[in-house]
């Protein structure tokens, strides 16, 4: 059987025909012949290019990459062949503009100074005040909603108003942080806490240092306004014992809150006090569970407790436990400022708000930008991180750090918010956006995953101390030119009893990089193991001296 | 740079990590990290301090030796042995993966002829591999000491090590 390795879908709609498809269909052939791709390629037609805006046909989709361009003359067929399929590189001159593929990015307000434009209410004021402060802070709206939450509300509106947005844990798993905050207030109880999850370790993950580093105060004000809501009077940020900088800027902050008595005693002269304390970590992923967060502060091993029961009930020194990721927080106040009507005209009816995002990679922009939910990996690839690096072309993405999902090209238009993800099996995580291009190799790319989650699996549970060695072996081996076929079975198998049996998410997830490259690139993955061959060149497909774990 | 353990004083560096943290259980970590920061690691001279001065079955206080040491052998950030005068610490996760740090890894350790975890014989150098830094947007990433190196090339490798003594 004759193997193609791409394949050209061309609009014929009877506009896109009207604008010159056919015309376009005869010169491409022409210049896959040319340059002798006619075995190799495939060109076929599109009829239903759904309503997409006229401006952009007749438009051109090639696969695997799930490049779309538009709209492309017959002039330009031995342009687009000679680039793409001859060279290898995206013609990013035809490219369509996303924005008329998709139409989200119409959504955001203009901004001046961001450019492209972003909605900004997390990141607000990272950047753009001292954030050693406190005075710049409330110059722009700071410590108001905390004063709004304690002399205008009661603790049950507050939380009426969070449940009423529909803001979900930004910590990866998405939970509406209404409910549990409720879960929190109803449970009686004369002490009990509120914990920052500032413990952000997610590899590509850095969206919540800029917050620290940019708006200590956001997450001091938005921790009491939490512990009004939920009745309590202590709180601890959980900071990552890396985030050196961040760990000085939130002690000066506190320091300057119990100044200005935002927290401390009656604070905004009611009966009210929260202490706050910080508490750096020392160096493990795993801590960024919340179980383990807690044993963590606690001055123990971070080892994830057994769940039920949850921090909810049972949390810090077995006290009902509020734990919050530091973008959750940061949401609040303006929530509480501006009203839930007004969050929810962000992002989809079913992921309000915007989400901060990391962008990495093969890409000419790296940094973070903070949209409104739903906007797709297409439109952050080509508008936010300004495409692909030249001679770059997106092979695949991983959303959402280790512990998320690798997605190929072609699921680029996929919208990136809680549900159309999880419908589409796909997990957002924590908002890590990993654009790789061709040269990375799918299997090397999983060894090293495999890699940072034995190195980092607390060892407390079997399935997760052993499984994640097996799998990380089970992988190597097939870099090493020793795969068989039958082992992938096997590594499948062992993950699901990994996601089914192990105690966290750490162990739950491990597997994900053996599941997806086996879902959506087993070709390449059996390209290691039946040839003998890796595709991109990368594996040493013969067996290195393995070097000794770092103690 | 990092003093020789014997230069300070075990029992004072410890007195004052405690002063500073308190002697509650949530302050164990953030003295051991103390303790790492100042002496470079933690010897078994230090557990036997912190305990020394934390127990106190008077007041309803235990500690033992061996809850100091698990904790040291759990977190990363923590060594129960001795390292080089600079750690050289370098991300090996994903995100820099994809951009080449497999090149700038190999060039570290064959200029510097040390496996992962080893330190150099002249105590020099000790080079380690971390889990990410959250500087992903600037890979591939390199951490000396307290000193960050971004977007690093292997060409970059030996004029970054000429700047420590």
């Amino acid at each position: 059987m004759q193997t193609k390795r791409a394949m050209i879908l061309v609009s014929n709609d009877a506009e896109s025909v009207r604008l010159g498809a056919n015309e376009l269909i005869a010169h491409l052939t022409e210049a896959l012949n040319a340059y002798g791709l006619q075995d190799e390629v495939e060109i076929s037609t599109l009829s239903d290019v759904g309503n997409l805006n006229l401006n952009i046909l007749p438009l051109v989709a090639v696969y695997p990459e799930a490049t779309i361009y538009g709209p492309v003359k017959a002039g330009d067929a031995r342009y687009l062949v000679e680039e793409h399929l001859y060279k290898g590189r995206v013609a990013n001159d035809l490219l369509a503009p996303p924005k008329q593929l998709s139409g989200n990015i119409g959504w955001l307000r203009a901004h001046k100074g961001y450019n492209p434009a972003e909605q900004r209410i997390v990141l607000e004021r990272a950047g753009r005040i001292d954030p050693d402060s406190i005075e710049e802070f409330i110059s722009e709206n700071g410590y108001q909603a905390l004063g709004k939450a304690l002399t205008e509300m009661t603790p049950e509106q507050v939380i009426e108003t969070i449940e009423k947005s529909g803001l979900q844990g930004r910590g990866g798993a998405g939970f509406p942080a209404g409910r549990k905050w409720r879960f929190v207030r109803g449970t009686p109880s004369e002490k009990k806490y509120v914990v920052c999850n500032a413990d952000e370790s997610e590899p590509g993950t850095f969206k919540d240092r800029i917050v620290l580093e940019g708006d200590p105060h956001a997450i001091v004000e938005a921790m009491a306004i939490a512990a009004y809501a939920i009745g309590a009077d202590e709180g601890y940020i959980y900071i990552r014992g890396e985030y050196g900088v961040a760990y000085h800027r939130l002690e000066r902050a506190i320091h300057q809150a119990e100044e200005f008595g935002f927290l401390g005693k009656n604070i905004f002269g009611t009966d009210f006090n929260f202490h706050l304390h910080i508490h750096a970590g020392a160096g493990a992923y795993v801590c960024g569970e919340e179980t383990a967060l807690i044993e963590s502060i606690e001055g123990k091993r971070g080892e994830p407790r057994a769940r039920p029961p949850y921090p909810t009930t049972n949390g810090l020194w077995n006290k009902p436990t509020l734990v919050n990721n530091v973008e959750t927080l940061a949401n609040i106040p303006a929530i509480l400022r501006n009203g839930a009507e007004w969050y929810k005209s962000f992002g989809t009816p079913s992921s309000p708000g915007t989400k901060v995002y990391t962008i990495m990679g093969n890409v000419n922009f790296t940094g973070v930008i903070e949209v409104p939910m739903g906007i797709t990996l297409r439109e952050v690839i080509n508008i936010y991180a300004k495409g692909m690096k030249p001679g770059s072309m997106l092979k695949l993405a991983q959303t959402g750090g280790s512990s998320g999902s690798i997605i190929p090209a072609s699921l680029q238009d996929t919208p990136m918010d809680f549900e159309s993800f999880r419908k589409a099996g796909v997990s957002l995580g924590s908002g890590a956006l990993l654009i790789a291009d061709q040269n990375t190799c799918i299997v090397d790319l999983a060894k090293v995953l495999l890699q940072f989650f034995r190195f980092e699996s607390c060892g407390k549970c079997t399935p997760c101390r052993i499984g994640t060695q097996r799998l990380y072996e089970g992988v190597e081996r097939i870099t090493q030119g020793q795969g068989k076929l039958e082992d992938l079975d096997k590594l499948l198998s062992l993950g699901q009893e990994m996601e089914r049996a192990s105690n966290c998410g750490l162990g739950q997830t491990a597997s994900v990089p053996v599941r997806d490259m086996l879902k959506h690139f087993r070709t390449e993955v059996e390209a290691h193991i039946r040839l003998g061959v890796c595709p991109t060149g990368i594996c040493p497909m013969t067996v290195e001296e393995e070097e000794p774990v770092a103690a | 740079m990092i003093a020789p353990t014997k230069e300070k004083d075990v029992s004072a560096v410890v007195r004052a990590a405690i002063e500073k943290h308190g002697s509650n259980r949530d302050a164990l970590i953030p003295i051991l990290s103390e303790i790492n920061q100042a002496l470079g690691y933690i010897p078994g001279e230090a557990f036997r301090e912190v305990r020394k001065q934390i127990h106190n079955p008077a007041e309803q206080v235990y500690l033992a030796e061996s809850q100091l040491f698990t904790l040291a052998s759990f977190y990363d950030m923590l060594s129960t042995k001795p390292r080089g005068r600079h750690v050289i610490k370098f991300c090996e996760n994903a995100p820099c993966h994809v951009v080449g740090s497999k090149a700038v890894w190999d060039t570290l350790r064959e200029t510097l002829h040390l496996k992962n975890g080893e330190t150099t014989p002249d105590d020099k150098w000790t080079l380690v591999t971390t889990s990410c830094l959250g500087l992903c947007s600037v890979g591939p990433v390199v951490l000396i000491d307290d000193d960050l190196y971004g977007n690093i090339t292997p060409e970059q490798v030996d004029g970054i090590l000429a700047r420590y003594e």
